[in-house]
């Protein structure tokens, strides 16, 4: 009976998901600027959009492989369940008189529409949670309202007044590796990541301010609580990472060490819970970058003199395998900082992205290809997509851990190598 | 007709390459955990860091495919 009950609240969760995506793929494009008026374009099976905006048909098939890459990438509104909530939007645009502040609500996302809005503003809309700037000149400024956007590719087009209106791609100038794009506007928005980063830091703080208390003030005493929970993992960091690798070092660079493992695991974990926005903080390139550049500048920092002299002199070689190993060396010195990097980036992503393909599933099968509902398909879809989700949430609940700890002890080591005295 | 890229190879044969060495540093420690018991927590601890060197090499590998077949996707 427990089981079955178990089992029934599961199966409530993948029906929550399939709502909040359901929402999600049928307004992706269509939006008339009446989109309140929800119903015009919703057909009887309640998916598919059938609106035409500036001649175009916003109809699109639904796609898991775009579906999952919206969900993970960041975004100017935090959405919860099928609530959006606005965030503040930070744009410095050299052109047009540089800095802007507002509210993301100013584009009208309204609270079901996952931050797709129904306003220009400023010649900026909002798309799936993405904030694009219109670049054509003619486009009203103010607060206007627009009658959808077009997407063709990976541009996106504004309608308004019958008239298509391109907005700025990313460009590729950088290949894609620093974030995938350069636009002729900077955005220091305080998107869902970086209000995820902020409160799981202020969480971080009180956590461990309560634990350091509890110290004080049960001196002599055996840990409770919470501050045993923490005395495990800050025990393990020290015996387990910071000691072996680091020798008589290891409490010069302990906090390191533990900074680094509670903010990764915390950030993990919140990216975990679901129903929370989902953030994807730890499985974005930016932020895995700054840890890693982090890592490289206390690395060569604290190098020691044995370090330097290994690294570009190689003493001990005949010259000809100087030619070779300094320069393997040199380049290892780059290597390690990038794969701290991708590594993070690449383990968190593909496991946000495999639990999202799992939830499409459930779209994939209840859809037939003449846009009919399949409702068996529905339901079997829903079944199986739940098990498989639970399957790798849990798979994701180790990752967390193993990869917080993975880049806190490649790290150690790393700076081991670099502080550790010469013995030949 | 098949439509798709190539570089799908590519990340499946990458997936390939790392898959064998984990699955052979996971061999040779349980085998080294059956021999010497007591050493558990050295091999756990030196198994885990060989499986992320590895891990490194392959990803390096699944993100420039990534890059080749989708430039604009890993916009933050």
């Amino acid at each position: 009976m427990r089981h079955l009950l178990l089992s029934l609240i599961f199966s409530c969760f993948a029906l929550v998901a399939f709502a909040q995506n359901d929402h999600d793929y049928g307004n992706h494009d269509g939006h008339n600027h009446a989109g309140h008026d929800y119903g015009d374009h919703v057909r009887d099976d309640g998916h598919v959009h059938h609106a035409t905006i500036c001649g175009e048909s916003t109809d699109h098939a639904f796609n898991a492989g775009d579906n999952a890459i919206h969900h993970i990438a960041d975004a100017n509104v935090y959405s919860i369940g099928p609530y959006s909530i606005p965030l503040p939007v930070i744009l410095y645009v050299p052109d047009e008189g540089g800095l802007k502040m507002f509210m993301s609500s100013v584009f009208d996302h309204g609270f079901a529409h996952h931050g797709t809005g129904h306003k220009a503003h400023e010649r900026f809309v909002i798309d799936g949670g993405q904030i694009k700037h219109i670049t054509d000149p003619s486009f009203p400024d103010g607060t206007v309202e627009i009658s959808g956007m077009i997407h063709r590719g990976d541009d996106v087009f504004v309608c308004y007044n019958d008239k298509l209106y391109p907005t700025e791609s990313k460009s590729t100038a950088d290949g894609g590796v620093f974030g995938g794009g350069l636009t002729g506007y900077y955005d220091f928005s305080l998107t869902k990541n970086v209000v995820s980063m902020i409160l799981v830091c202020l969480l971080l703080f009180f956590l461990f301010r309560s634990a350091a208390k509890a110290y004080q003030n049960r001196e002599g005493r055996a840990p409770k609580g919470l501050q045993n929970l923490l005395e495990v993992m800050v025990t393990f960091i020290r015996d387990e990472v910071a000691v072996p690798f680091l020798g008589h070092n290891a409490t010069r660079f302990l906090p390191f060490l533990l900074c680094i493992f509670f903010f990764i695991l915390g950030l993990n974990l919140w990216g975990q819970i679901p129903f929370l926005g989902g953030s994807n903080v730890t499985g974005n390139l930016a932020v895995t970058a700054v840890l890693a550049i982090i890592a490289f500048l206390v690395t060569n920092f604290s190098g020691n003199k044995h370090y330097w002299s290994h690294l570009f002199l190689a003493p001990g070689t005949p010259w000809f395998v100087k030619i070779i190993l300094i320069p393997v060396e040199i380049m290892g010195l780059f290597i390690k900082p990038l794969t701290l990097m991708l590594r993070l980036f690449a383990n968190i992503t593909a496991g946000h992205i495999v639990i999202l393909i799992f939830v499409s599933f459930i779209f994939i099968l209840g859809n037939n290809p003449d846009g009919s509902v399949n409702l068996p398909g529905y339901a079997g879809g829903a079944v199986g997509a739940t098990l498989l989700t639970l399957f790798m949430m849990t798979i994701e609940l180790i990752v967390a851990f193993v990869q917080a700890f993975v880049f806190t002890i490649l790290t150690a080591s790393y700076l081991g190598a670099a502080t550790e005295e010469a013995h030949h | 007709m098949m439509v798709g890229s190539i570089v799908s190879i590519g990340m499946g044969l990458a997936v390939i390459g790392a898959a064998l060495g984990i699955g052979w540093i996971g061999a040779k420690a349980m085998e080294s955990i059956a021999r010497q018991p007591e050493a558990v927590g050295d091999i756990r601890a030196n198994m885990i860091l060989m499986a992320a060197f590895i891990e490194g090499a392959a990803l390096i590998a699944l993100i420039l495919s990534f890059l080749v077949a989708n430039p604009t996707v890993v916009a933050g």
